[in-house]
C-alpha cells in the first residue's frame, strides 16, 4: 500500500479544485448522498435534454477522496447517455473493488484504482456514484429519498 | 522538538507498563504502533488475556446453576469480579452492580426500566449538548413512549457546560438529569458532583456516563451521590461486550426487570413468575462471563499501577499535545475546556480528517476521525467530522511528536 497511490495528481488536483463544483439551477434531479460513517454529504444535479446529460454539477462537503471523485465523476459523464453513464458506474465500481479490474479507456477515472488497496475508503470514492445512479434510474428523480452507503 | 522537562518530570514507569500491553510491540505499516484511538477502546494488558485465557481453558460452565466443580469455580470467579467493581466504584453492596453488555445497555436498561415505568405526559427529562448518541436516543425513545420532553442544556464555544446554566434548567417537571462525566468528543469534564446535587435536592433521579472518565479518574459513586453510573469495560482495558451499570439499591429494587429469562427468576408457573433478587434481577440470561472475569482482571491490574503517576503522566501527555498540535499551521483544537482528559479533537484547514487518518495510519498512528458519535456535537461547531487523538498512561511523547510530524505533513500533502 502504497500513500501515493491514492493521492495520486489527479486526486490531489481535483480535490484542490473540484470541477461543476457549486449548484445547478434549474435542475431536473437533484440528489443527496450521505456517508453516515464519516459524515461526508454531497448533492449531485442534473438537466437532461431526452435521454443525454447535458449538464451535471455537484456540493457538498467530503474528504479530498469523495471531493476528487465526485469531480471527476461530473467530467467523465456529461454529453452521455443514460446508458453510457450507468455503464460506466459499473466499470468505476469493478475499478474500487476488483483487483482484477482493467482501467483501459478510463481516462482520469484510473486514477481512482488506488483507492482498492485501502478498503475503508472504497465508499468515500463511490458514493458520488451511488447518487448519481440513483438520480439516473429514477424516471421522477425528485421525488427520491436521500442515498445513504450504509 | 520533545519537551524533556515534562518528560523527565513525569517519574511514571511508561516503558515498564507499555510492556504490559502485548499490542504495543506491532508494527503498522512496517512503523512501530501508536495507538491513540484509546477514547473509542482500550488496550488489553497481559493480565486481562490471562485471566480470560485460564478462566476458558480450566473454569467455563454456565454459572449459578451447577452443582459440579466448574459450575462453582465460573461462579466464584464471576462473581469475585462483581465484589471487585464493588470496591472499585465504591458502591454500598453488590446488589448494586449489574453487569451489562455496555454502556449503551446500561443507559437503555435505566431508560426502559426506569424512566419508562414512571414518567408522563409533560415531565422533562434534562440532557446536555455535548452527550454522545447513546445517552440521547434512548432518552428520545422514552419520551415518545410517554409524552415527557427531552430538554437540552447548552455548551459554550469552549465545549464546556456551565454548572448554573444547567442548573437553571431544572424544574418541577425535571423527573431526569442525565449526562457524561467526561465528554467522548471534546474531552470536557462536567462538574458532576455539583450536578448531581442540585439534581437531587430537588428529587430528580441522575444518571451519569461515565464512559470516558472511569479510565481516566477515580469514581465514587457515593461521593458523587447519583442514583446510576454506567460505563464499559473496553475502555477499560477489558474486553469488549462487557460493562457495568451502578444503581442506588433504592432505585433497582423499585424498578421492574426490563429483560425476562434466565438467571433473572426466581420461581416460574404459567400463573405467575417471581423475579430473583439484586443483582439478578436484571442480568437475565447466560451473562458474558468471560468478559465480566476480564473486567475484574482489568480493575485488578489498574489497582496494581502507580495510579497518581499514570494520572500526571495523562495529563502532562494532554498538555504536550495540546501545545504540539497547536504548533501546527492551520490546525484547530476543538473544545478547549478549562478542565479536560486526556484527549485532543482537532481539524486542519484544508484537510479533512477521514484523510488524515490514512494518512497517519500509513505512519503506524491510529486515531478516531469522523462524527464520534456526537452529531449534536459536530453541528454546533459546523463540522462534519474532526479527528481526535484519545491518550492512555501507555502512550509516549514520542507518540505525540510522531503524530504532529505525520499532521503537518498531511497538510503539505493537500496545500
Amino acid at each position: 500500500m502504497e500513500l501515493n497511490d491514492l493521492y495520486r495528481d489527479v486526486i490531489l488536483d481535483h480535490n484542490r479544485r473540484p470541477r461543476n463544483f457549486g449548484p445547478l439551477d434549474p435542475a431536473d434531479a437533484s440528489i443527496e448522498g450521505f456517508n453516515p460513517l464519516c459524515g461526508d454529504r454531497l448533492t449531485v444535479r442534473l438537466k437532461m435534454a431526452g435521454d443525454a446529460i447535458c449538464d451535471i454539477r455537484f456540493e457538498g462537503e467530503g474528504c479530498a477522496i469523495s471531493t476528487a471523485s465526485a469531480s471527476l465523476m461530473t467530467e467523465a459523464v456529461k454529453g452521455k447517455s443514460r446508458g453510457e453513464a450507468l455503464a460506466l458506474f459499473d466499470r468505476v465500481h469493478h475499478l474500487l473493488t476488483d483487483d482484477d479490474a482493467s482501467s483501459e479507456e478510463l481516462g482520469k477515472l484510473a486514477a481512482l484504482s488506488g483507492v482498492r488497496e485501502f478498503p475503508a475508503r472504497v465508499k468515500c470514492a463511490s458514493l458520488c456514484w451511488h447518487t448519481l445512479a440513483s438520480a439516473l434510474k429514477a424516471s421522477d428523480a425528485r421525488a427520491l429519498p436521500a442515498v445513504s452507503t450504509e | 522538538m520533545k519537551n524533556m522537562a515534562l518528560a523527565q518530570d513525569s517519574t511514571f514507569q511508561v516503558q515498564a507498563v507499555r510492556r504490559d500491553f502485548p499490542v504495543l510491540a506491532r508494527l503498522i505499516h512496517g512503523k512501530p504502533l501508536a495507538y491513540l484511538d484509546n477514547g473509542a477502546s482500550a488496550q488489553r494488558p497481559d493480565a486481562v488475556i490471562d485471566a480470560v485465557n485460564d478462566y476458558e481453558r480450566h473454569h467455563h460452565a454456565n454459572i449459578h446453576r451447577g452443582v459440579h466443580t466448574l459450575s462453582q469455580e465460573a461462579t466464584a470467579l464471576y462473581e469475585a469480579a462483581r465484589d471487585r467493581l464493588v470496591r472499585f466504584l465504591n458502591a454500598r453492596s453488590r446488589h448494586e452492580i449489574i453487569f451489562v453488555r455496555g454502556t449503551t445497555e446500561a443507559i437503555n436498561l435505566v431508560a426502559q426500566s426506569h424512566a419508562r415505568t414512571t414518567l408522563k405526559s409533560g415531565d422533562e427529562i434534562l440532557i446536555t449538548h455535548l452527550e454522545h448518541h447513546a445517552n440521547i436516543v434512548p432518552w428520545q425513545l422514552v419520551c415518545e413512549q410517554t409524552g415527557a420532553k427531552l430538554v437540552v442544556a447548552p455548551m459554550d464555544e469552549t465545549g464546556d457546560v456551565n454548572f448554573e446554566t444547567v442548573e437553571a434548567l431544572m424544574n418541577d417537571r425535571t423527573r431526569l438529569f442525565a449526562c457524561a462525566h467526561v465528554s467522548n468528543a471534546l474531552g470536557t469534564v462536567l462538574p458532576v458532583k455539583r450536578l448531581v446535587a442540585a439534581a437531587r435536592a430537588r428529587g430528580i433521579v441522575t444518571l451519569i456516563d461515565g464512559a470516558q472518565a472511569v479510565p481516566h479518574m477515580p469514581v465514587d459513586v457515593q461521593d458523587l451521590g447519583c442514583d446510576f453510573y454506567a460505563f464499559s469495560g473496553h475502555k477499560l482495558f477489558a474486553p469488549t461486550g462487557i460493562g457495568v451499570l451502578y444503581g442506588r439499591e433504592a432505585m433497582l429494587e423499585r424498578m421492574p426487570p426490563w429483560q425476562g429469562g434466565g438467571d433473572m427468576i426466581l420461581t416460574v408457573t404459567f400463573a405467575k413468575t417471581t423475579f430473583n433478587g439484586l443483582p439478578y434481577k436484571f442480568e437475565a440470561g447466560t451473562p458474558n462471563i468471560s468478559g465480566a472475569i476480564g473486567l475484574g482482571a482489568a480493575v485488578r491490574y489498574l489497582e496494581g499501577l502507580d495510579l497518581a503517576g499514570s494520572r500526571a503522566h495523562e495529563h502532562a501527555l494532554l498538555d504536550y499535545a495540546t501545545a504540539a498540535l497547536g504548533k501546527v499551521e492551520g490546525l484547530r483544537i476543538v473544545g478547549t475546556a478549562k478542565d479536560k482528559a486526556s484527549l485532543v479533537s482537532f481539524v486542519v484547514k484544508g484537510v479533512h480528517p477521514h484523510d488524515l487518518g490514512t494518512i497517519l495510519d500509513e505512519e503506524g498512528i491510529a486515531i478516531r476521525t469522523g462524527h464520534h458519535c456526537a452529531m449534536p456535537v459536530m453541528d454546533f461547531f459546523k463540522l462534519p467530522a474532526t479527528a481526535r487523538a484519545s491518550f492512555a498512561f501507555y502512550n509516549t511523547f514520542d507518540e505525540i511528536d510522531r503524530l504532529s510530524m505525520a499532521v503537518e505533513r498531511a497538510r503539505t500533502l493537500f496545500a
